[in-house]
């Protein structure tokens, strides 16, 4: 059975340090996917591969079929692979709104192609109903720079999205949230079209069982467990291995 | 509201402004019309520098080698092939574009400071060649004794300073407003996106260098197209016009304007030049001390206009946004530089 | 005659030229390294380098008379003046340090600007003769041509800097800090120097290069108008060519450009304006195909 991304046999050192040792990952179309496991069993490595930024000594990874291991961020952003970052990465000096139409041109085609402005037209429309979307309607105006973290954090959500993704990678969204704003973003993150898969890194446990279907768990760079989010909650592995990490 | 209010305050100084510059060539002698002339010359470069600088984020000090390449390449036009402004115009402006897309693949994969120091070598290397490539550029004396212009097929000859000084203000305000209508598209917008964090944009799926690229070679063809207008305003050109000073002063025009800012750059970049133009006149000799000491004094006196250069907009109070990544492109550079 | 000498050995007529490339090459080196100190440890680009190097021209050309003590006397003189204007142009930069390279490196260029007019103001508009001393004056016989001695012995010379230069960096604390900051200019924040204090003693280092290259080599690239604008071109060819990673990669640019400014110039006078140009350009193209292995695409 093949999926909508296929990682196989990943690994990467740094130096005499093996962040990821040999690690398989497949995720298919409208998947939930949660990577949990102690601080620097390589979760946000796994993710920067996926992602482009870093590249694998060994391994390869597939999407959609197509290996996609020689290409950089751009390359795999414009194939539907989306990320967002720890820390929200917005364009500060940009309108909330510019921000969305920036994220949306390279998979934006307009009907009328060659008509000037068309692109920028249609990016323009989808611009409006994300922002709804998202709570962000009132901020449209307001350069990125200005919004409170959670709104920029709900902002690059809608990047992500305008950009037409069909995997989502989501690197601790919840960072630096307070108790009400995390709720909208479950409630956002729940809300997501079936069609997009997601890959969720993250460190709070009952985000993860409230988002996902199927949790992955990395422990020094290697797969200690997969499995359903109840197979887990009850694995003794994961225990043992959550409390020598986390203690 | 307010900024309604500001948009229309700023509409109507440049209208003003505009009307004064027409009726400038009948307020003032014939030397200073011709200066004037070259004054909208060289704003027009100071625009393709702040195109670079401030909306794409490379700052540069070798848009004169594009410039130079433009005024070279009319100067031949217009001695040889046609008297016709506007080949001429578009003759400059290719041969500008074409110099700045032989050195994309010098500058665009260099960030900050390092570009600064890549287009000043280049701007330098422009001028070197034209002192030596004599059959072409007649070497450090320049080419002279260039023929007047016809704007356009079938239009009279420009026989005087006023009629040449026209004919720049009219290049020069249908260039800005072309450059003020891209900058409103998608490609401003993204080339804005690009100076605030250029991995973000790269995350989007964008192809920066693509578009960099793309900006380079626009701001090349304005600084061509400036050439031109240099060629029609003197008369006359050599490789002094396009030394390193004059990147150095409309650079700091360009600052002086608020980087990002059309319209800043060509009134920073016109009053720089004025002011080097007026010194050399009331003080020979001692022009290059006071002109330096101005400098010197400008910079101090500058640091927020220099602060937006950077796009470093970022409201008190709120964390910088990606410690992770070098906030600074600067600093990342001179990584790039070791290997 | 010289048909007779082509023909025994193909490589004689480029000798001289080449011997001439090593001799501008370790003097471009010299003059360079001051500006790579500057932009790698302080993080400065210095428009006002050439400025630095022009104050050892004039220096020489002012102090020497022929006599071996006119000579010490004028590198003491030359050193020393342009180190304290590198001082005062780190004062200078005081203010902006928190500011943008942008605004460094116009601020530097005003300095260069005003100093080049002082010193035309002190010195005159022309290009003033320098003197070497009487005993290097005349030519030594190299492999059956006559070569200037006084360039043979400026080799030697710049060639025992060079070494001088490279122990001080490799072996010294202080050397071990530059490249330490070269690699990572956070570090240098970490070590509880005051960054006024490190630019000051930066750009006091930087002009005792640069002005001692200047003293030297006035009889070669000799002090005039145009000598800060060519001396610092050709020190940031070097630094575009050379990276900031090496001295080794300096000193390979820089001799790298003395020979295409001698040699080069010789083996192909029509392309000689070009030839600058095009070792920049297959130089990034390399370098941006090595940046493309490290993951930079589009």
């Amino acid at each position: 059975m093949t999926g909508l991304l296929e990682a196989q046999q990943i690994s990467v050192r740094y130096g005499s340090l093996a962040a990821l040792d040999g690690v398989d990952l497949c995720i298919h179309d409208g998947q939930r996917h949660a990577l949990i496991g102690p601080n620097g069993a390589g979760k946000t490595t796994l993710l920067n591969v996926l992602g482009g930024s870093t590249r694998p000594q060994r391994g390869t990874v597939r999407f959609d079929g197509r290996d996609v291991g020689r290409l950089g961020p751009a390359a795999r952003a414009r194939r539907g692979i989306n990320r967002i970052h720890q820390r929200p990465a917005v364009f500060p000096t940009l309108t909330a709104t510019e921000n969305v139409v920036v994220a949306a041109l390279p998979r934006i085609i307009p009907r009328r192609r060659w008509w000037p402005g068309g692109r920028r037209r249609a990016a323009q429309r989808l611009a409006g109903p994300l922002l709804d979307q998202m709570g962000l309607t009132a901020v449209a105006a307001v350069p990125a720079g200005h919004l409170a973290h959670g709104q920029r954090r709900q902002l690059e959500i809608a990047m992500a999205l305008a950009g037409r993704p069909r995997l989502l990678l989501l690197d601790e969204p919840a960072a630096g949230l307070s108790a009400v704003e995390v709720g909208r973003l479950v409630e956002l993150l729940q809300a997501l079209p079936r069609a997009v898969a997601v890959l969720l890194v993250e460190h709070r446990l009952d985000l993860v069982y409230a988002l996902s279907d199927t949790v992955t768990v990395l422990r020094d760079g290697q797969t200690l467990a997969a499995g359903t989010p109840d197979e887990i909650r009850t694995s003794p592995l994961v225990r043992q291995a959550y409390a020598d990490g986390v203690a | 509201m307010r900024g309604e209010v500001i948009r229309r305050v700023r509409g109507g100084i440049a209208a003003l402004v505009l009307v004064g510059l027409v009726v400038a060539p009948w307020m003032v002698d014939d030397y200073t019309t011709a200066i004037l002339a070259r004054t909208l010359a060289l704003a027009l470069v100071g625009v393709s520098v702040a195109l670079l600088t401030g909306v794409a984020g490379m700052p540069t000090l070798g848009q004169t080698a594009p410039y130079a390449a433009g005024a070279y390449a009319c100067a031949v036009v217009g001695s040889r092939v046609s008297d016709v402004g506007v080949v001429q115009l578009v003759v400059a402006a290719a041969a500008g574009a074409l110099l700045a897309a032989l050195t994309v693949p010098l500058v665009v994969h260099a960030r900050g400071v390092i570009v600064l120091m890549i287009t000043l070598a280049i701007g330098e290397l422009v001028v070197i060649v034209l002192g030596r490539w004599r059959s072409v550029t007649g070497g450090t004396d320049g080419l002279a004794g260039i023929p007047a212009i016809r704007p356009f097929w079938g239009l009279p000859a420009l026989a005087n300073d006023q009629a040449r000084y026209l004919y720049a203000l009219a290049v020069v305000a249908t260039l800005v407003g072309a450059v003020l209508v891209l900058l409103r598209t998608r490609a401003g917008l993204v080339l804005r996106a690009g100076r605030d964090d250029e991995t973000r944009l790269r995350a989007s799926g964008h192809r920066v260098a693509l578009h960099l690229s793309g900006a380079h070679i626009a701001a090349g063809a304005i600084a061509g197209a400036a050439g031109s207008l240099l060629v029609v305003a003197q008369q006359y050109i050599s490789p002094a016009d396009f030394g390193f000073d004059t990147s150095a002063l409309l650079l700091l025009g360009v600052v002086i304007g608020g980087t990002a800012s059309v319209g800043g750059a060509l009134v920073g970049a016109a009053l720089v030049i004025a002011v080097r133009d007026w010194l050399f006149g009331v003080l020979p000799g001692h022009a290059p001390l006071v002109l330096g000491a101005l400098f010197v004094a400008t910079v101090y006196l500058l640091p927020t206009g220099v602060d937006r250069a950077r796009g470093r907009l970022r409201p008190p109070g709120v964390p910088p946004l990606r410690p992770d990544q070098p906030a600074a492109p600067d600093q990342a550079t001179v990584a790039e530089l070791h290997r | 005659m010289i048909a007779v000498a082509a023909g025994t050995n193909r490589i004689d007529p480029y000798l001289i030229p080449a011997l001439d490339g090593v001799a501008y090459g370790l003097l471009v080196f010299v003059a360079a390294s001051g500006l790579v100190f500057c932009f790698g440890v302080a993080n400065i680009l210095n428009l006002a380098h050439g400025l630095l190097y022009a104050i050892g021209g004039y220096t020489a050309a002012a102090l020497l008379d022929g006599g071996w003590a006119s000579l010490a006397l004028a590198l003491a003189v030359g050193v020393l003046a342009a180190a304290t204007t590198g001082v005062l142009l780190a004062g200078l930069l005081t203010p902006v340090a928190a500011g943008n390279h942008l605004s460094q490196a116009l601020l530097t260029f005003g300095v260069a600007l005003a100093g080049g007019s002082l010193l035309v103001a002190g010195f005159g508009p022309d290009n003033p003769q320098v003197q070497v001393p009487a005993a290097l004056e005349g030519s030594v016989t190299v492999a059956g041509h006559r070569y200037a001695a006084y360039r043979l012995v400026f080799i030697v010379v710049a060639a025992v800097l060079a070494v001088a230069l490279y122990l001080v960096v490799r072996r010294t604390r202080a050397g071990m800090l530059v490249r330490a900051a070269v690699d990572d200019p956070e570090m240098v924040a970490c070590l509880g120097v005051s960054p006024a204090r490190i630019r000051a003693g930066v750009l006091a280092a930087a002009g005792a290069l640069a002005g001692a290259a200047g003293v030297l080599g006035a009889p070669i690239i000799g002090p005039g108008t145009g000598t800060a604008d060519t001396v610092l071109l050709l020190s940031l060819v070097v630094v575009v060519l050379g990276g900031l990673g090496s001295m080794a990669g300096t000193l390979l640019a820089a001799l790298a450009i003395g020979e295409i400014q001698t040699l080069g110039v010789a083996l192909l006078p029509s392309a000689a304006p070009f030839l600058l140009f095009a070792a920049m350009a297959a130089v990034l193209a390399v370098r941006a195909r090595g940046l493309a292995g490290r993951w930079r695409t589009a």
